[in-house]
């Protein structure tokens, strides 16, 4: 591997995305991606007594059905790189405790998925690991209950605020495709983090949207490549807000990503008859979006060049109540069909 | 049906658009200044009450009654006419029993009720 | 648009692309269920007064029986319903206090009784009656030496 410009690396043996899988909760399953996921339960609570107990559920079970699909054995899988976004991330490392898969708990907020799929191409082309495991979850009601308010209440959510996406997305990388064709990851340009002062916690998408305008010009610039070069530039869990700042942004800065970019956010619901507001947000957002939507894009060669771009908004309730503005991060990952 | 009869309809009136508009003023507080609704309960309890001690809220209850009272402005209020009163009939200790006094069973039936609540209910998702 | 390069001017900018709440319709909403709430109210203590009660019993009984209601539509799930409505509508009247004492005590459950239900229930609601009681105080304190 090796560094380009700024904070980009590239990867001399670009990994292979083997297998991916998502499951989302009933909300999602309404939107319109809900074909494309694995699994779409039909209650949240899934048969657990607690939402943080069925989050653990749902990665746990994600994972399993990634390693099932992907054919290799758990065994073989040499590391693993999950979070989320309860306190001390304890759906990923309660879901994981059984798996026996060396286990490294990372916090990105959103960005986690993106944030475990650049260190794990990292340590496949470093020579460190064959296969390696990158998983993450996000509760619409553990996320409610930790952040914000308990779900009886009764206030209403401002037109600003997003739906926090209950599911997970899970990606097996690899050094071998095993002949199935599988695009690989070919650049990696993590994050800064960028605040530009924004403290409204019900605006998370214009809080993280200078940092994924920050990643984006960054990676552009580092690579040498144009917006035009992707088929798709997606970022994780900008909203409708967040993408039309960083659409307006990116222009004054003259890089043109009308045509090519849309944020998972917006993909996955519906915004006129789901009410989600401005959007889906969350780890599993773009977890299950690109677990489920975009790798099968991928896989049928209908996108051959992806910029994933994922945001995190790095914030808690104490900081929000202490009057702290939100620090944004985001990180990408270029994946590309190299093999026609 | 002499109950029914006996319904003041302009009482019934004021004590709607009263309750209404003291309802509005939160909503623009909520709309306009982004405060979370514990901040607005809060603003509301202790505008009443210091709108209570100062006499002022005794007009608004006389004029539209339950359209004054049921608020949280009232709550405080409430909480207000139980300190003073209590307090210039026994003093110190009146101005720390008056006001829970007057208040109590409000408050303790929303203790009671959130108990019972919780032994029956399951937290469920806001379908929208 | 010209670029951006200050904090405030990024905040500005946010401000301009968020769209505000539909004011005008919350408020129409926040009043008349405020409204029919406090109505509610008024025909419970006017039916209490009929049946001989004094004023003060009365506001007790309304006070407990909108919290009642309050509690037994949050349980339902329906008070969610009802807020995400109406706002300021069902939040101002005693009916908010109520349910914000009930709905982090359902919440919490799953913490366990002492801890969760008991230690969690005032999140949202014991602010009002720290800052409620404690003026109270203030207030009868002042009482004793100015009226």
């Amino acid at each position: 591997m090796k560094k380009l410009g700024n904070q980009t690396i590239m990867l001399n043996n670009p990994p292979y995305i083997l297998e991916t899988s998502s499951i989302v909760g009933p909300k999602e399953a309404g939107g319109p991606l809900a074909k494309y996921f694995d699994q779409c339960l039909e209650d949240e609570f899934w048969g657990e007594k607690t939402w943080e107990k069925a989050e653990s559920k749902i990665i746990k079970e994600n994972v399993n059905s990634v390693v099932a699909k992907s054919g290799i054995p758990a065994t073989d899988i040499d590391y693993c790189f999950a979070g989320d976004l309860l306190n001390q991330c304890i759906s990923s490392s309660f879901g994981l405790r059984e798996t026996n898969i060396p286990f490294f708990g990372i916090f990105g907020a959103c960005s986690t998925f993106v944030e475990g799929m650049c260190l794990g191409s990292l340590f496949i082309d470093g020579g460190a690991a064959k296969n390696v495991l990158c998983a993450t979850s996000s509760h619409f009601c553990s996320a409610e209950k930790q952040f914000r308010f308990p779900l009886e209440l009764g206030n209403q959510r401002p037109p600003s605020a997003q739906w926090t996406v209950t599911g997970s997305g899970a990606a097996i990388l690899s050094n071998t495709n095993l002949d199935k064709k599988c695009p690989q990851i070919t650049y990696v340009t993590p994050g800064k983090i960028v605040d530009m002062g924004v403290k409204d916690a019900n605006n998370m998408g214009a809080a993280m949207a200078p940092a994924a305008l920050d990643t984006l010009i960054t990676h552009l610039r580092d690579t040498g490549r144009k917006p035009s070069y992707y088929d798709a530039i997606i970022t994780g869990d900008l909203g409708y807000i967040g993408k039309e700042i960083l659409t307006e942004m990116a222009e004054t800065k003259g890089y043109n990503i009308k045509n090519n970019y849309n944020d998972c956010g917006v993909l996955i619901f519906d915004k006129e008859t789901q009410d989600t507001h401005s959007g889906g947000s969350g780890c599993g957002c773009v977890g299950s979006v690109f677990s489920g939507y975009f790798y099968q894009m991928l896989k049928e060669k209908k996108i051959n060049r992806l910029l994933l771009i994922a945001t995190g908004a790095l914030m808690n309730s104490t900081s929000s109540q202490q009057g702290e503005s939100i620090p944004g991060i985001a990180h990408a990952v270029a994946i590309e069909n190299l093999e026609k | 049906m002499d109950f029914l009869q006996s319904i003041d309809w302009m009482q019934l009136l004021r004590c709607f658009v009263v309750g209404g508009l003291i309802c509005i003023i939160g909503q623009v507080l909520i709309d306009k200044t982004k405060l979370t609704s514990a901040r607005i309960l809060v603003i509301f309890v202790t505008t009443g009450v210091i709108l209570g001690a100062l006499g002022i809220y005794q007009y608004l209850i006389d004029f539209a009654g339950c359209g004054a009272t049921v608020p949280l402005l009232g709550f405080g209020a409430n909480l207000a006419k139980g300190a003073i009163t209590e307090a210039q009939t026994s003093g110190l200790l009146g101005a720390f029993i008056g006001g829970v006094k007057a208040s109590a069973g409000g408050i303790a039936a929303a203790i009671f009720f959130g108990y019972i609540a919780s032994l029956i209910a399951k937290p469920k998702i806001k379908k929208q | 648009m010209k670029d951006i390069e200050t904090k405030q001017e990024y905040l500005d900018y946010v401000d301009k692309k968020s769209p505000n709440s539909p004011i005008l319709k919350n408020c129409f909403n926040a009043f008349w269920v405020g409204g029919l709430i406090c109505s509610i109210g008024q025909i419970i203590f006017d039916f209490c007064k009929y049946k001989g009660l004094e004023d003060t019993a009365c506001s007790t009984i309304v006070s407990i029986t909108l919290i009642g209601v309050a509690a037994l539509l949050t349980a339902l799930n329906i008070f969610n319903k009802i807020g995400k409505f109406a706002g300021a509508g069902s939040l101002v009247p005693i009916t908010g206090f109520a349910n914000s004492i009930v709905s982090p005590a359902i919440e919490y459950k799953s913490e366990g009784y002492v801890m969760g239900v008991g230690g969690k229930m005032f999140t949202v609601a014991g602010p009002v009656l720290v800052f409620g009681i404690s003026t109270s105080v203030i207030v009868g304190i002042i009482a004793i030496f100015f009226i």
